[in-house]
């Protein structure tokens, strides 16, 4: 079980053996090339996979029958899928600004990716264990919306430009609560560091201390990521498909690509700031709980988005500044009370 | 150059766009996301069924009546029809109008929960319009065992019906029947319960009254906005009269109420249908017509409760086998006028709500 536990741990320990200084430049640079690669690979793989899972996930709610030509009950689609996406054409339109255009899609993918880098997905198992870890989370993951404003602008269409001002005003809005659900639990382990967080739940997930950050939290998590019942941004019944109107191909593919991996990006976080991480029952491995557990959120996410319709976008702001925000402080307040009771009794009984 | 203040922002949406009903386009003016005009653009669909009616024997143009409304097609064929057989003065058999009445019913209920799945489309409720278009597949079975096409059977003939149902079709029509109280949950549960449904749709896109009438908005849209009125009991035609059925009429004006109400008038369909499947008598399914109908020299009007809004029927008999001409008044092309006068003011996001609350077929508007 420890050999297991501790597996990719090893392996990256045994990569740098093979330096002669196991802690030299070389030896970082070659991990965290290394790092870099699996990080890119889980991305892309759960990003495909979970498109798959999504639309069974759809015709399971809705009682239809889904993709079922490819492999048993259809479970291969998402390698067709991917295929078919690298094969088509890549159509720049004639009046876009080039650069921009070109650069929204990676950019938004690059973001993505860089959000991976703090996720500890084992014990040990972290490619950059940064200090300020969840303070870079919110300072990578706000650029997003910078991605979303260039391809609406540079698209040069008018539904386009619609979804990325709704982008603007959305993310940015919803990005608030979002931080101080979290600041309940930084009061508690008094850290930013994501590993560190983890190791304070080893007792209790702090989701049984912070319920209401949890809720908040989620919301605010769907929102940012802009699926249903927050999926302004695209909504097709109204601005076709928002800033992604006039992509298609790879370019297009790099957007959901980017969308799914923001989607395991923040139910990673939800894992680690509230679920306990990679602590649970022995019988399985540290990371294979993290990975369960990050499903266990992406499964509550689609759940909610086949079961509600979209909200208005003057609705979702009001949502967003007159409910969440004053409730995310109210929780903060609590916190703060809760921590100086707790102080007290300490205090008490250890006197 | 500079731009002071905001700018009027148009967009085009449609004929290809994802929310547009069929290929109806709207040009939308727009200041931010707020809508202060929208101009309707119809025709994209025009087939120039009247001039080809004109063309055609009094039965070659059967089809053709059930590509106007194509979600609720024997509806269309009952009314043309019957304005036929009204300047030939033919009786049609009881079980022949039985079967007659229990289609359009079920073409009704077809009609409605495509609307209130679309409906649920347009704002983003996919789960919603499965479950519609579940149960609607069940009654295109019920066309396609009994009349071959799925859409549009083409069932009512001059003088009554193509054939006799089959031998599975009333068992399998009693099942649905009693399938129905519990689709009508799920449908409230999952669309009309739903907070953020009716937080999009409560009190907005207003139809006043007044507005309706002096528009002449018919049908279920009428209905919705206070107005009891059904040519079903204002003039019954076919057997109308022998059911007891009630007219729902609800008073909210919104586009709430306009999806809510065709799922009260799904209701009274069933209970329409529970009827007639209650009393039908056995018996021919047509009447003896002559071989060649040829109508003497006259004009008649019938109109019909389409599932759209009242459907009219305008046909000038010269003595030939051929109409000399056909006019059709339907619901849906004089319902689209009120699109403009309950957007303004709204949100780009209403509109395509306020949209889908009209029900429009274009195959109706355009004709």
């Amino acid at each position: 079980m420890d050999a297991l536990n501790n597996l990719f741990v090893n392996i990256a320990a045994a990569i740098r053996g093979l330096f002669a200084d196991s802690h030299s430049f070389s030896a970082d640079l070659t991990i965290n090339i290394i790092a870099f690669i699996i990080l890119f690979l889980i991305m892309v793989v759960a990003a495909l996979f979970l498109s798959l899972v999504e639309r069974k996930f759809a015709h399971w709610v809705s009682q239809r029958s889904g993709p079922n030509r490819l492999g048993p009950h259809g479970w291969f689609q998402f390698i067709a899928d991917a295929v078919k996406m690298l094969g088509k054409e890549d159509i720049t339109p004639a009046n876009v600004d080039k650069f921009f255009f070109k650069m929204a899609p990676m950019m938004l993918v690059g973001v993505t990716l860089m959000v991976f880098g703090v996720i500890p997905f084992g014990k040990g198992m972290v490619a950059i264990d940064l200090d300020l870890g969840i303070f870079y989370f919110f300072a990578i993951s706000s650029l997003s919306t910078l991605a979303m404003l260039m391809a609406g602008w540079a698209s040069n269409n008018k539904y386009s430009l619609l979804g990325g001002l709704r982008a603007v005003a959305q993310m940015i809005s919803y990005e608030i609560p979002l931080l101080f659900s979290l600041l309940g639990v930084i009061m508690i382990t008094q850290t930013f560091n994501l590993s560190a967080i983890i190791e304070a739940q080893e007792t209790i997930p702090f989701v049984f201390l912070q319920p209401l950050a949890f809720i908040i939290y989620l919301i605010a998590g769907i929102a940012e990521t802009n699926r249903a019942p927050f999926d302004q941004i695209q909504g097709e019944q109204e601005i076709v498909a928002g800033p992604f109107t006039e992509y298609s191909g790879l370019r297009w593919g790099l957007f959901m690509l980017a969308e799914y991996g923001n989607v395991v990006a923040t139910s990673a976080i939800a894992v680690t700031m509230f679920l306990g991480g990679w602590y649970g029952p022995g019988f399985l491995p540290g990371w294979l709980w993290f990975i369960l557990k990050i499903w266990l959120v992406i499964f509550l996410m689609m759940w909610i988005r086949w079961t509600f319709v979209r909200m208005r976008i003057d609705h979702l702001m009001h949502f967003a500044w007159k409910i969440l925000l004053p409730l995310a402080l109210v929780n903060i307040f609590l916190t703060g009370i809760g921590i100086y009771v707790y102080e007290l009794l300490i205090a008490r009984i250890g006197g | 150059m500079t731009i002071e203040g905001t700018q009027e922002y148009s967009i085009n949406m449609g004929p290809q766009h994802p929310s547009t009903h069929g290929v109806f386009r709207m040009v939308v003016h727009l200041d931010g996301e707020v809508v202060t005009k929208v101009e309707p653009k119809i025709g994209y669909l025009h087939r120039g069924l009247e001039k080809m009616a004109e063309s055609r024997t009094y039965t070659q143009f059967i089809p053709y009546t059930d590509r106007l409304d194509y979600l609720a097609g024997p509806h269309n064929s009952l009314g043309y029809v019957q304005a036929v057989e009204k300047l030939m003065e033919i009786e049609v058999p009881e079980r022949a109008e039985y079967l007659r009445v229990i289609f359009a019913e079920l073409g009704r209920i077809a009609s409605h929960l495509v609307m209130i799945a679309s409906g649920s489309l347009d704002i983003s409720g996919w789960t919603p319009w499965s479950y519609c278009f579940r149960d609607r597949e069940r009654i295109l079975d019920f066309f396609e065992m009994t009349a071959g096409n799925r859409m549009t059977p083409n069932f009512v003939r001059i003088g009554g019906v193509s054939h006799d149902v089959p031998d599975e079709f009333m068992p399998a029509l009693k099942s649905f029947l009693e399938d129905m109280p519990e689709m009508m949950e799920e449908y409230y549960g999952i669309f009309f319960g739903n907070e953020i449904a009716q937080s999009r749709m409560k009190s907005v896109g207003i139809l006043p009254k007044e507005l309706a009438e002096n528009l002449l908005i018919t049908g279920a849209n009428l209905r919705a906005s206070g107005v009891q009125y059904d040519v079903r009991k204002a003039e019954p035609y076919s057997i109308y009269d022998r059911f007891d059925f009630k007219i729902p009429v609800l008073y909210g004006c919104d586009t709430y109420d306009r999806h809510f109400i065709r799922l009260l008038e799904i209701q009274e369909s069933k209970k329409i249908i529970e009827q007639a499947f209650r009393d039908i008598p056995a018996g021919p399914v047509m009447a003896k017509v002559p071989k060649v109908i040829k109508p003497p020299v006259s004009k008649v009007y019938h109109r019909v409760e389409n599932p759209k809004g009242e459907m009219g029927w305008y046909i000038v008999s010269n003595g030939t086998t051929k109409p000399a001409r056909v006019r059709i008044r339907t619901g849906a092309f004089v319902n689209v006028q009120m699109l403009d006068a309950i957007v303004k003011g709204w949100k780009i996001q209403d509109l395509v709500t306020i949209f889908a609350s009209m029900d429009l077929v274009l195959g109706e508007v355009d004709k």
